[in-house]
């Protein structure tokens, strides 16, 4: 596939950066406000409602994450405008400020003093406004390197590491010689390969910085085990697809970074990467938690392999699913959008793997839902480092 | 037909890619990074993306897949037999 000259069509935002979707998102900052949130999504069609459970007495970097992740989704390309609600003016205020530096069209209302009817009228009706301007936006034609690409795969099985997980890797390493942003992570699932992952960093200090990232978390998993963590990595349903150990799981799950391009950059959880490349975000090896962080630092579209099935989805990113597994794509072919079994038949080529992945990229970046937004995948969820006040 | 797929010339198992594998049954591999192939009979049933021993292991072997350490064996494994949780375990935690 000749990506030099390839574009996309996107939906251009106030800032610069390219959507690929055009939600209009009803964003509560605390569990109490999913009420109301959902409430507003329920009158106005078109419009959809994030709703979590969390926003209440957390504290230090655990809020400061919360935060950064909320605001993030709301600053992501894919998000044409967002009305946000809290149970109190202040915390609204700091989320809608942030959100609004992006240019875009954001409103915010705090529940106290007021309660859920009269909240949910006045956001209902900015809500409508916020829509029908959206619906109105058209997608412009955009060069490749306008959109960002992260990955992270789930359900793995040996067949991951065989086929999709070199195929996302084949499709990285096309898209970073075309200046596409690209973000992988999941930092304990690297454990038996790091050495490998560590010597793609493009630097000595990039090199620094994903060690200090890795050692961490392997302090995490080490404080707080209680034997060792053979009941969940590799998880019930790895070992159930053949993965027998972390080591064998990490080295599969690398096969994602492709064989060339270099680590240029680390990235914390949810944190925006500052230029193309390709990123290392330190982060959970939970699906929905890594997928919710890389959405919240602006990238736009996910490739996700998968092994025995894994159907998460993204409320505001299209989750590519693809999978090597002759199984998992006969028993759950709905779940699937690249089918690269023929892989392990040696009826396709990695490169023509690649490229396949890459087509459905386009497509769905062009408007094409996904499998999991078809199915309605919505996952949302956020990664909390501690107890809350 | 490919069976089994194996990653690496240097590895000590092999991968199950196709269902309804049975002890006895004669199988082809396919080694992936030098595109060669190989032949085995397996020992045991082994399901889809299971792994089998391509080379024999005494008991506390490293295993090698990928050209890299993936763990090491708690019993001897023969030629062909089903590797996993029973008798591969990791280095880590």
């Amino acid at each position: 596939m000749d990506l030099g000259k390839a574009t996309f069509w996107g939906y251009k935002r106030e800032n610069g950066r390219y959507g690929v979707r055009n939600h209009v998102i009803i964003l509560p900052v605390d569990d109490l406000s999913n009420a109301a949130a959902e409430a507003v999504a329920n009158n106005i069609k078109g419009t959809m409602a994030i709703p979590h459970p969390y926003g209440r007495l957390q504290f230090g970097a655990d809020l400061d994450l919360h935060f950064r992740t909320l605001i993030g989704t709301g600053c992501n390309p894919n998000v044409a405008a967002v009305v946000v609600i809290c149970i109190e003016d202040g915390w609204a205020k700091k989320v809608g400020d942030a959100i609004a530096a992006t240019g875009k069209p954001v409103a915010y209302f705090g529940i106290e003093g007021h309660g859920d009817h009269d909240t949910i009228l006045r956001a209902s009706k900015k809500a409508k406004e916020f829509v029908q301007w959206a619906s109105e936006l058209r997608r412009e034609e955009a060069p490749l390197k306008a959109l960002w690409v992260s990955t992270k795969c789930g359900e793995s099985d040996t067949t991951s590491g065989c086929g999709a997980n070199p195929t996302v890797g084949n499709a990285f390493d096309k898209l970073y010689d075309h200046g596409v942003t690209l973000a992988f992570g999941e930092t304990t699932e690297l454990t038996g390969g790091e050495h490998l992952v560590a010597a793609r960093c493009r630097t000595p200090e990039v090199k620094k910085k994903f060690q200090f990232m890795f050692d961490r978390y392997q302090q995490v998993v080490e404080a707080h085990k209680t034997s060792d963590l053979r009941d969940s990595q590799p998880t019930k349903g790895n070992i159930a697809g053949g993965l027998t150990t972390i080591e064998e799981k990490a080295l599969g799950n690398i096969q994602k970074i492709g064989r060339k391009c270099l680590i240029d950059g680390v990235l914390d959880k949810a944190e925006a990467p500052t230029g193309p490349g390709l990123w290392f975000m330190d982060s959970s090896s939970a699906a929905a938690e890594m997928v919710t962080l890389v959405a919240a630092a602006g990238y736009t579209v996910h490739f996700f392999p998968t092994g025995q099935g894994n159907v998460i989805g993204n409320p505001i990113v299209p989750v590519i699913k693809l999978c090597a597994n002759p199984r998992t794509v006969r028993t759950m072919a709905e779940h699937i959008d690249v089918d690269v079994s023929g892989l392990l038949r040696k009826e396709m080529k990695p490169d023509e793997a690649g490229d396949a992945l890459l087509e459905c990229m386009f497509r769905t970046a062009n408007g094409r839902l996904t499998a999991a937004e078809a199915l309605g995948h919505r996952e949302f969820v956020l990664t909390r480092l501690y107890e809350s006040a | 037909m490919i069976h089994f797929v194996v990653h690496d010339e240097n590895d000590s198992v092999g991968v199950v890619v196709v269902e309804g594998v049975k002890a006895g049954q004669k199988l082809n591999g396919w080694i992936m990074d030098q595109d060669k192939t190989l032949e085995m009979t397996a020992k045991s049933d082994i399901p889809i993306g299971h792994k089998l021993a391509i080379r024999p292991l005494e008991s506390g072997a490293t295993v090698i897949k990928y050209g890299v350490d993936i763990g090491k064996t708690i019993a001897p494994i023969q030629v062909g037999e089903h590797t996993h949780v029973q008798n591969l375990r990791t280095k880590r935690w």
